[in-house]
């Protein structure tokens, strides 16, 4: 399995358990990656350039024959192709793209334009939406080592270096902090209303996605807004946001509603 | 024995969410010192490790050789845990 792509490599996160669910926030968001590209026939560097130039920016790419995706055509967009190195028959790529765009297609469509034919040799992906090579990418050794220390030795130091909260993955979205007792509510399917909004991100407008943290920065839900950030600031009532995925499990947030008067 | 001000700490986690990704835009505050009551919940890093592994996500370095999909099926017997899910397939035919 996998032999057709053997030399894909790089930054991907993994999310556990409760954090399965805001891993398509993460997934949606945008790619960098640095590529090896073979040419079939040696180009001049200029002639490249000029052809890499005219894929960056809304390019059409139909997905590969072998993909999980309906094969219609799309429009996705490259940030940024940078040619960092050129052999004159490979060429060593950084690219910033839209998720789901294709490098192996792009590397192929590449060699189209050029008229000399081109594929992709090897990739490396450097990063994925909040997460980078150099802000604490763990081997799979690492995991297995930080496992055995604490299933043998008792010892969670390793683990927790390993594996981060999940909350750093939803770090590029808006956030809004609720109080503790709006908590037990949300996660029970009630939509956030203005009094229970401690703060929140500036430039929230109706229809964004933005996370919900508790004051100690746990992350409850992903929701949709409903107001602004500024209708928020000046309302004194209304449904500010509808929770959308609930990641928070109940009963670690005292119950506030039917009973006022609840005491621990 | 000196208190721990969990709100402030809190606050500080938050903030470094913000910085994991350079996340700058302005906060703007609604509640002036609302306090959070350490006896419920936790701070993110202090979840017991039960806790801290349900809520928690690896910055995987993908090896060569098996699919991102293979790849998470390991995560999840090594962790022994029912669901894992990963941010992007690095292959395109890999559902």
């Amino acid at each position: 399995m996998g032999r057709g792509y053997p030399k894909v490599t790089g930054v991907l996160p993994v999310a556990l358990q409760r954090m399965t669910r805001v891993v398509g926030s993460v997934m949606h968001s945008s790619k960098e990656y640095v590529c090896v590209m073979q040419l079939h026939r040696p180009v001049s560097e200029e002639r490249l350039r000029e052809v890499l130039s005219e894929f960056t920016g809304r390019i059409y790419q139909r997905p590969p024959v072998r993909s999980s995706v309906k094969r219609s055509l799309r429009v996705k967009v490259v940030h940024e192709i940078e040619l960092l190195e050129y052999t004159g028959r490979y060429a060593l790529l950084r690219i910033a793209s839209e998720a789901g765009t294709y490098m192996r297609k792009l590397c192929w469509d590449v060699g189209l334009v050029l008229g000399v034919g081109a594929h992709m040799r090897e990739l490396r992906r450097t990063r994925t939406g909040p997460f980078t090579e150099d802000r604490g990418l763990v081997r799979l050794q690492d995991v297995a080592e930080a496992l055995y220390r604490f299933r043998e030795e008792g010892k969670d130091d390793l683990l927790r270096k390993v594996v981060l909260p999940g909350e750093f993955s939803i770090c590029h979205l808006p956030k809004v902090v609720v109080r503790d007792t709006a908590v037990e509510s949300l996660i029970h399917g009630a939509p956030l209303a203005v009094p229970g909004i401690v703060m929140l991100h500036e430039g929230i407008k109706p229809g964004d996605t933005v996370a919900v943290l508790t004051l100690k920065g746990e992350l409850v839900a992903l929701a949709t807004a409903e107001m602004s950030s500024e209708q928020v600031i000046s309302e004194r009532r209304g449904i500010a946001f509808r929770l959308r995925r609930v990641v928070m499990e109940p009963g670690l947030y005292p119950r506030t509603w039917k009973r006022r008067e609840q005491k621990a | 024995m000196e208190e721990r001000d969990v709100t402030k700490e809190g606050m500080s986690f938050i903030r470094e969410i913000d910085e994991f990704c350079g996340y700058n835009r302005r906060w703007l505050v609604k509640l002036e010192g609302e306090p959070t009551d350490p006896r419920y919940g936790w701070l993110p890093r202090e979840r017991p490790i039960g806790k801290y592994i349900e809520y928690g996500v690896i910055n995987l370095d993908k090896p060569p050789g098996p699919t991102s999909h293979e790849v998470v099926a390991w995560v999840k017997r090594m962790f022994g845990v029912q669901r894992a899910g990963h941010g992007g397939t690095l292959e395109p035919h890999t559902p």
